[in-house]
């Protein structure tokens, strides 16, 4: 040993003190600063693991975690019979990351791209799906501006190669997404396409409203038609794929998510045969005229059950795939292309012509002003007050009871229920209109009806009042007015759909029905879930022998020689009641209108059709209901589209 | 039984029996006893859990490989070992009679490493000789240790306590510099608290350690808030972001404190007793940053819990213990000192390391001695332990009064 004298250690032999006070103190020192380092560490480590600990692990797992929605199939939509008229087909569409690029549409339509970075980004998208950047970059436009408030879509329908070179080279990708979509699909193309409506990812308002109860940010909702009345159970609930992900964002594990729950789906009562066929009618009686736009309504009378409703021109129901460019927007609501988007069975609003006249006839009779039997003798004109009404040709049919007034649509016989009607006052032909539902909302299952109007002195009084010194202020009513409403003109607007429930309502006795599509919901695997119970909306009395008097008439019309539209359906298997209508338009040719009820005597199934610039009524619009009707009532056989020859209104 | 009643010679003709009792009695003498066993053992323990923690947290780092930091760490850690073995017999009174060459050689390889170092992620800490590194620094700190107590037995009696002090600091500033301006600032700083453990324990005036206070706390605030602010930088700006992080994690959670802040939540995570290595996600995401290095620490919080931490930093304590008291018990001051010295090395890394790791020290690059993955740290780390055993060995014997912590 070669222990040293120093001031800080004694030689180890000059005693059994080892160390000096001072060293020892330094040492201890040195230990307490240990103890109180480790004390410091453990407090430390407690705070963390013990008591923040679930903290921690919650942010653990959010670092770890991400949840991607999986958008649930929506319902599919089937006719009576169970043929698909509208599913889906799953299609990917790549989204951009709006808060991470700073994306925004300018004030002036303009798309801002706040982060430089996004332009190379921009240039690989458009070289992996094939597009110019311009394209893209309009749809993410598009896009933004239907929905400003979600990530935009920067393509859709993606191919799986796109899908994957994106998937492969995320990193090359930042901020771009895809994901899978079902977009709605239609085996049968333009049929049925005014009914459907379309569906898009909700919007901000739309949630804030809670019009669509249980939807969540981005699920996709009916916006019109069906899609938007069986939303509820059309929708089903989009569900999470939860991954797990490494630091790089890289997917490195799946973990139990909640699985996207189909739709329900609709079936209606619409059958997909009498649809095609109406379709099909409508095109015909447009003789090729695309602007001469039509409609009609197949429905059976007892329940409102609708078999079929078109309107022409009609348009491919994909356009709502994606994103609706305006300039096709434009197109297709443009009157100069007959405003395809339009359904004019129910939204579009007309005078019914003779059409228009059993419901005079049944205010006429339950008001005791006529009776099945009383004749008035038609010479062809009649004057009221200081006008002239006549006939169409300026037929004169001599006396007619009510029965033969309907099989010839004799005018006179009508001008003369309005003037008795008017002279009576109370506005009897109003009201009945109205109660059968003429003029109101027919309570159907597709948004976008029209109200129409039946009018009254009231109602002319009032539009005076609102457009006084105004040149177009309409001249004060007179008994005139009610003489042109006696035979469906003048300022009475209604369409098929009011027309299909009055005569309905005629035919069954006096059920004003609630016209309807849904017929019940059933589930993804078929099972019926639900019927849709649609009771009659209220019930007028009609006295059975007023009813067998008017069915009479019309059976009349559309069988017996005289009968205007008896030519149309010579040879027609089944027996069919019709009254035709021919409006007036000015500048226009004349509006074709037919309304049909069969079989005759117990109507099961009404059919109305309008056909614009049609001509007169057995022209175009009773052709195209017998085509309807041979469907409906199951009539083998090609069917021709039969012109009539009555030049009557 | 009879064979009791025969005399060893006859049954050891050759004297073979004799030279091996001799050998063995020698090697216990001299080696085995007085080697500190309690200190072995926690080396072990260390050594052991650290190739546990690598195992479990590596697997998937290197794609093929899931062993490859294990085996390695292994290697290291034997040969770590094999060294502390030999170290303990060793008289560290040689390293007094050589402390010239060695501080020669310190300089000298420090600089050499500024010459023909390779580099990584811009800082030159290594020379590549073949098959595998050297890292001077890390070596350096053991050999600070030597010239630094050589230095002070030899003036300490001169009762010229300002020499003693200036001269400690000169000699230890030469080398601390030259690895700051590799740049390796978590080593320069392991520099400088052996030296300041070295003047305290040699038992400087008070009022020096205060001055050196003073001044170790002006120079960090110049360095870290007045100088950037003047437009020098003395520190990268990154050094000082790292240094600085701490202080203010929410700032900038994807920047400097990231880092902190996903140990932090690793650490938490691991609630009482740990999420298991498969469950461990910080960890296995890589969400934890530098998880076989610096950050291993988090990797027991965050896979084994509080128990799981609070077993390590027991053995720490078991480690600090034992060689604070070695320190008490040492044949003279020489060997104190550089027991001292050791304990300012494990002292310093380990509550460093951890406080970087619990987020409440500023990121400094400093190693987790034995646990972290590295050839050099860990290999060092057992020569400083060996240099420790050398100690015990040659100590004064088992129990000394007036050792404080006995």
């Amino acid at each position: 040993m070669s222990g040293r004298r120093t001031s800080f250690y004694r030689l180890p032999d000059a005693g059994s003190q080892g160390l000096t006070s001072q060293a020892s103190l330094r040492i201890a020192l040195l230990g307490t600063i240990a103890l109180a380092l480790f004390a410091i560490v453990f407090f430390r480590l407690w705070f963390l693991q013990v008591l923040s600990g679930d903290r921690y692990l919650a942010e653990a797992n959010s670092n770890r975690v991400r949840d991607i929605r999986v958008e649930a199939p929506r319902g599919e939509i089937r006719d009576r019979n169970g043929f698909t008229l509208v599913h889906n087909r799953g299609s990917w569409q790549v989204q951009v990351d709006r808060r991470r690029w700073g994306i925004y549409v300018g004030k002036k339509h303009n798309l801002v791209v706040s982060d430089g970075g996004f332009a190379p980004v921009l240039t690989r998208l458009s070289s992996v799906l094939g597009e110019p950047r311009g394209d893209i970059k309009r749809r993410i436009e598009d896009s933004l501006e239907e929905i400003p408030f979600a990530n935009p879509t920067a393509a859709i329908d993606v191919s799986y190669k796109s899908v994957v070179a994106i998937r492969e080279r995320q990193s090359d990708f930042p901020g771009v997404s895809v994901t899978q979509t079902f977009e709605r699909d239609y085996p049968h193309g333009n049929i049925g396409a005014h009914l459907f409506g379309y569906v898009r990812e909700v919007s901000g308002d739309q949630l804030k409203s809670g019009d669509f109860e249980g939807a969540k940010q981005s699920d996709r909702v009916g916006q019109d038609g069906l899609e938007l009345t069986y939303d509820r159970y059309l929708r089903g609930r989009s569900g999470t794929q939860r991954i797990q992900v490494d630091v790089a964002d890289r997917q490195r594990g799946q973990l139990p998510g909640v699985k996207p729950r189909t739709g329900d789906s609709l079936r209606l009562t619409l059958d997909l045969g009498v649809q095609e066929e109406g379709e099909r009618a409508l095109r015909l009686a447009a003789g090729g005229y695309s602007v001469h736009g039509g409609a009609f309504v197949a429905m059976d009378v007892r329940d409102g059950a609708i078999r079929g409703m078109g309107s022409f021109p009609t348009f491919d129901p994909d356009v709502y795939t994606g994103v609706l460019k305006r300039s096709t927007y434009r197109q297709l609501t443009s009157k100069s292309n007959g405003a395809p988007l339009t359904n004019r069975a129910i939204a579009a609003l007309y005078p019914a012509g003779s059409t228009f006249k059993p419901i005079t006839a049944v205010a006429c009779l339950e008001s005791g002003i006529s009776t099945p039997g009383t004749v008035i003798v038609d010479g062809g004109k009649m004057k009221v007050g200081n006008q002239t009404f006549e006939n169409a040709g300026e037929f004169a049919y001599g006396p007619v009871d009510l029965a033969s007034a309907l099989k010839v649509s004799s005018d006179v016989y009508f001008y003369t229920l309005g003037q008795r009607a008017g002279l009576k006052g109370g506005n009897i032909i109003q009201k009945w209109a109205t109660r059968l539902g003429v003029g109101r909302q027919p309570g159907i299952d597709l948004p976008g009806a029209a109200e129409g109007l039946v009018p009254t002195p009231q109602w002319r009084n009032e539009q005076r009042r609102k457009l006084k010194g105004d040149p177009y202020r309409p001249e004060p009513w007179t008994l005139g007015h009610n003489v042109q409403l006696a035979i469906g003109q003048g300022d009475l607007q209604t369409n098929p759909l009011q027309m299909a429930v009055a005569y309905a309502a005629i035919a069954n006795g006096g059920y004003v029905v609630r016209p309807h599509l849904g017929l019940r919901i059933d589930n993804a695997t078929g099972q019926v879930i639900q019927d849709i119970d649609q009771p009659a909306r209220r019930r007028v009395n009609i006295n059975p022998r007023y009813r067998k008097s008017i069915l009479d008439g019309l059976y009349a019309a559309a069988n017996l020689p005289g009968g205007t539209s008896a030519d149309v359906f010579a040879g027609f298997p089944r027996k069919v009641a019709g009254k035709t209508g021919t409006v007036e338009r000015v500048g226009q040719r004349d509006q074709s209108w037919y309304v049909a009820l069969a079989p005759y005597p117990n109507p099961r199934y009404v059919v109305a059709v309008t056909v614009e610039q049609g001509g007169f009524g057995a022209e175009t619009a009773a052709p195209a209901a017998r085509l309807i009707l041979a469907k409906l009532l199951g009539v083998k056989g090609k069917q021709q589209f039969v012109r009539g020859k009555s030049r009557s209104f | 039984m009879p064979t009791a009643e025969i005399p060893a010679q006859t049954l050891d003709p050759t004297g073979v029996a004799a030279g091996v009792k001799r050998f063995r009695d020698d090697f216990a003498a001299s080696a085995v006893r007085g080697f500190d066993w309690p200190l072995v053992g926690a080396a072990v323990g260390l050594i052991v859990f650290s190739l546990i923690v690598l195992h479990g947290a590596t697997r998937d780092d290197i794609p093929g490989s899931p062993d490859y930091y294990l085996l390695r760490q292994g290697v290291f850690a034997s040969v770590g070992l094999v060294l502390m073995g030999l170290l303990a017999r060793f008289d560290y009174a040689h390293l007094r009679e050589w402390r010239s060459q060695i501080y020669a050689f310190l300089i000298g390889s420090i600089l050499l490493v500024l010459v023909v170092g390779s580099a990584a992620r811009g800082s030159r800490r290594w020379i590549d000789v073949g098959f595998f590194q050297i890292q001077p620094s890390e070596l350096g700190k053991v050999l600070i240790i030597a010239v630094l107590a050589a230095f002070i037995v030899e003036r300490v009696r001169d009762r010229d306590a300002m020499r003693l002090t200036l001269g400690v600091l000169a000699l230890a500033a030469a080398p601390a510099a030259l690895i700051f301006l590799q740049p390796d600032l978590g080593t320069a700083l392991v520099y400088g608290a052996i030296t300041i453990t070295l003047l305290f324990v040699a038992g400087v005036p008070w009022q020096h350690m205060a001055a050196i206070a003073t001044v170790v706390a002006l120079l960090g605030t110049l360095v870290l808030w007045a100088a950037p602010a003047a437009g020098v930088n003395v520190l990268k700006p990154y050094q000082v972001d790292r240094l600085t992080a701490f202080l203010h994690p929410n700032e900038d959670p994807s920047g400097q404190g990231y880092q902190q802040a996903q140990a932090q939540i690793a650490i938490g995570s691991g609630q009482r007793t740990g999420r298991t290595v498969d469950h461990a996600t910080q960890t296995q995401l890589n969400f934890l940053p530098e998880h076989h290095t610096d950050f291993v620490f988090a990797v027991v919080g965050e896979t084994y819990g509080f128990a799981g931490a609070a077993l390590v930093l027991t053995l720490y304590a078991l480690l600090l213990w034992r060689a604070l008291r070695i320190m008490a018990s040492a044949r003279d001051q020489f060997g104190s000192l550089i027991a001292a010295g050791v304990v300012a090395i494990l002292m310093f890394q380990v509550f460093v390391n951890v406080g970087m790791n619990i987020g409440i020290m500023p990121i400094t690059g400093v190693t987790l001695p034995l646990l972290s993955y590295g050839g050099a740290s860990l290999v060092v780390t057992f020569i400083a332990l060996g240099l420790l055993q050398s100690v015990a060995v040659h100590s004064r014997g088992p129990r000394i009064a007036g050792n404080p912590l006995n």
